[in-house]
């Protein structure tokens, strides 16, 4: 596998060279034998039960009832036809598009479904709604990462702008008794973690990833302090925040499957859909957006067109830190209630890779952050119902995709070219 | 991010002395004295402590009392604060260094032995990270290459019956070897693949903790026979570091082992040819290309060295540390703590040795401190990550204590609007 040498001196010299990359297939070969493995040899008799609308739902999907052996039988052979496919596209020199990807991870998953569920039932619906509410910060995270990486200062303090947007809007949503007042407390959090960011890493040039990783230990130390000795010392009145209300959307959200999952939420998820969405037309359609990626990619170019680079780094790692210092809002407005001490419990980092998992694209990042979030999910719904899978494998399952997933399928990665580096003026 | 490079002072300073000549020579030696890196390390650590005084006064109650009619008696809020602020380090100078209640200087020198302590995992784990460092690699994955070291560590410990001293030997080489093999892993997967290590070892860092979690409590694997608790059965006394200055003392032979791997780390970087080759790849990869080096296997050879040495700490927390059966939770957030203890070394070996008895002194302090006064040990994360903070950037140090500035050719607001001026 020495691909990425060869693209690097092809880009160089050649533009008609052929690159046959093997990465793909062997990725898919290596899933498909595990699946032949855990759910041919392994496989398990009986029937497994999907179901796709819950009681409270105004149309009723009918159940449905797969036989569990002759299912994922069926399935595997359909891996074994994809790999097929993509060793000849590789063979051939073609590139193996995205969706073919997308389609064998689905059949996968159904697979792997149908075989934990043997004899039992899994509700469809409450796998993808608790999917929304655990990548709700994963995607605020995410976007945070992708605005800050993108105009070129390396975003490692997801996790300190999470747990600061997730501490002081407990605080002051509790104080005041106002959620919405906590929302803009938990975005003033993320900026304030934001601006240490932007002054170390672009006046005093500190490395960003080290800035990143000392922000993360002093929120970190500083929330867990302040909760100990402020938050608990009194707390009915600094730590009972109140939550935002499940709103349902009318019609929308009688839609089946769907419905429930996208349109019966807080306030804080359709925030999200604005946000994934106004980020994604501002980064590649506005003015704004264009002179923010001029910067990351190419600072001295965007300075020769009078764009002030450090001013538009600073300001727009601000703007970061205040959609992540939102995301932050929905651990403690949005789903748990009170702060508890490193509540955010790694949620940052995944986020940082969903960010590169998603090629530094909001679009794609947002994707990532959902499949982190239905992993993470599956294991809650497949521990209630009882699988046979030890729980802590299937916790480990969205890691070892993303290893998979930067390894094999992203392969070499190229973020923006002037990310992490300081901009010096001459 | 690929291109982080160990963090050093502001690289523009060295040749700008040299541009100085007009300056008079004791002027130059004095200012070479404020510059120093030893200083301004000085001068960041009081900072650091000055700011986690204002937290401690702050949030304590009797200021918070005595504030309250501050204009009526200002001097009740300053010996409140005063009160405060002075038990609060005072406790932990007497829990890291000596503890002057005590009568004699054996029960009262043991603070000290205690920060020597909690030091050991830490500089190992540290010396890993900043050997990474010095590559180019940022090895976030700490937490992970130690679990596996404690695993196989653990495992060889209480399940072989083997001689006085082999059995060491082998249980630590077991944890050296697992933790090597869990971070060369990261490396193999860069080398090959051009995947990104932050993202690497984050992940394998969750892997790792799920992998011995469902060993623990998995009975056959790691789990103590005839228990339900995820927890692995006691070490066997033969395969327990020895405590070097007599049971009085937690201090264990590991220390001694830490000190060895400072001399290697040193060794490695700065005589040997594949340290030379290691600098040279952290600080250009592509020059290093060019030179003949084969980068490649410089990260896999980094990665594996890195993660042996973190395993070290995994292997001291399971043999030293905590010998009567390990949990899920033995790395004690050492992989995280030793990335801020590499960059206050500055990822040299003899100044992450130094910096690692400063974080283990703050630890053993920090419980001390918790202890008598009731301060949350949390006080001591912030202090040591604000030192660290302030050591990367030695101009806010210079202008927080009015130090004369080093010439140095930062952009300047002035030129800036200059600029547009012309244009």
């Amino acid at each position: 596998m020495t691909t990425t040498t060869a693209e690097e001196s092809v880009s160089a010299s050649l533009e008609t060279a052929t690159i046959k990359s093997w990465k793909a297939p062997i990725a898919y070969a290596i899933f498909t034998l595990i699946a032949i493995v855990l759910f041919v040899v392994n496989g398990r008799d009986g029937s497994s039960r999907f179901r796709l609308s819950s009681e409270a739902d105004l149309i009723q999907l009918p159940v449905i009832d797969a036989p569990t052996r002759l299912t994922c039988v069926v399935v595997v052979v359909l891996l074994l036809a994809i790999t097929a496919y993509a060793t000849w596209l590789s063979s051939q020199a073609k590139r193996v598009p995205l969706w073919l990807t997308i389609i064998f991870a689905a059949a996968f998953m159904w697979a792997f479904l149908t075989w934990a569920a043997a004899g039992e039932s899994i509700p469809i619906t409450g796998l993808l709604l608790g999917t929304v509410a655990l990548s709700a910060p994963l995607i605020f995270g995410a976007l945070g990462g992708v605005i800050s990486e993108r105009v070129g200062v390396v975003n490692v303090a997801i996790e300190g702008q999470l747990l600061a947007g997730a501490f002081l809007s407990a605080f002051v949503a509790s104080v005041t008794g106002n959620p919405w007042v906590g929302l803009i407390a938990a975005m003033v959090a993320g900026v304030l973690v934001s601006f240490l960011l932007a002054a170390f890493s672009i006046k005093y040039l500190v490395d960003q990833v080290i800035v990143g990783v000392v922000l993360n230990v002093l929120v970190a130390g500083l929330t867990s302090f302040l909760y100990t000795t402020v938050l608990t010392s009194n707390t009915p009145l600094f730590n009972s925040p109140p939550r935002f209300p499940r709103i349902s959307i009318p019609i929308l959200s009688e839609i089946p499957i769907l419905g429930p999952v996208l349109f019966r939420q807080t306030v804080i998820i359709y925030f999200m859909y604005v946000a994934v969405i106004v980020v994604w037309w501002a980064l590649f359609h506005t003015k704004w957006g264009l002179r923010l990626r001029a910067v990351g990619e190419h600072p001295q170019a965007a300075d020769t067109v009078g764009i002030k680079v450090n001013a538009t780094r600073f300001w727009n790692v601000a703007l970061a830190g205040a959609i992540a210092g939102f995301g932050g809002a929905y651990f403690t407005l949005g789903s748990v209630g009170g702060f508890t001490k490193e509540m955010t419990a790694g949620a940052g980092f995944i986020a940082l890779a969903a960010v590169i998992f998603g090629r530094w694209d909001p679009i794609r990042a947002t994707l990532a952050a959902l499949l982190f979030g239905f992993a993470t999910n599956l294991q809650n719904v497949l521990g209630a119902i009882g699988s046979g899978v030890p729980s802590e494998f299937l916790l480990m399952l969205p890691y070892v995709v993303t290893i998979f997933a930067v390894a094999g399928l992203v392969g070499y990665v190229r973020g923006p070219a002037a990310s992490g580096k300081p901009y010096i003026k001459a | 991010m690929s291109d982080v490079t160990a963090p050093t002072a502001p690289a523009g300073n060295e040749p700008q002395k040299t541009t100085q000549p007009e300056a008079p020579r004791g002027n130059q030696v004095l200012a070479d004295i404020l510059n120093g890196s030893f200083v301004i390390t000085i001068l960041a650590v009081v900072f650091a402590l000055l700011i986690g005084a204002v937290l401690i006064a702050v949030t304590d109650e009797d200021v918070q009392a005595a504030a309250g009619y501050f204009f009526a008696a200002p001097g009740d809020t300053f010996s409140a604060i005063w009160q405060s602020v002075s038990g609060a380090y005072g406790a932990l100078f007497q829990g890291s260094i000596y503890n002057f209640r005590r009568d004699s200087f054996v029960d009262g020198i043991k603070p000290l032995t205690e920060t020597l302590t909690f030091a050991t995992p830490l500089i190992a784990a540290a010396l890993g990270i900043g050997i990474a460092f010095r590559v180019g690699l940022f090895n976030i994955g700490g937490r992970g290459q130690m679990l596996i070291a404690a695993a196989c560590a653990g495992w060889v410990g209480f399940s072989f019956e083997l001689p006085w001293g082999v059995h060491l030997a082998i249980a630590v080489i077991a944890g050296i070897v697992g933790g090597a093999l869990w971070g060369g892993i990261v490396g193999l997967l860069k080398a090959r693949t051009g995947a990104h290590e932050v993202i690497l070892t984050i992940m394998l860092n969750y892997v790792a903790f799920y992998l011995v979690s469902w060993m623990l409590r998995t009975p056959g694997l790691l789990q103590a026979p005839d228990s339900v608790n995820p927890k692995s059965p006691a070490m066997l006394e033969t395969a327990v570091f020895p405590e070097i200055l007599g049971p009085k003392y937690n201090l264990h032979l590991g220390f001694i082992f830490v000190i060895a791997a400072t001399i290697f780390a040193w060794w490695l970087l700065n005589r040997s040819s594949l340290g030379f080759q290691f600098r040279a790849v952290g600080e250009n990869p592509n020059a290093a290309r060019v030179a003949g080096i084969n980068v490649k296997n410089t990260y896999v050879q980094a990665m594996l060295i890195s993660g042996g040495l973190v395993g070290l700490a995994g292997v001291m927390q399971v043999l030293g540390t905590v010998t009567t059966g390990f949990s899920a939770g033995i790395d004690a957030g050492i992989g995280f703590d030793a990335i801020t203890v590499a960059l206050l070394g500055r990822s040299r070996p003899w100044g992450i040795f130094a910096a690692g008895v400063l974080f283990g002194a703050f630890k053993a302090g920090g419980f001390a401190m918790q202890a008598a006064e009731g301060i949350p040990i949390d006080i001591v994360t912030v202090v040591q990550s604000l030192i660290v903070l302030f050591i990367a950037a030695p101009p806010l140090i210079r202008a927080v204590f009015f130090l004369p500035k080093q010439g140095k050719p930062k952009r300047l607001k002035l030129n800036v609007s200059q600029e547009v001026a012309a244009k």
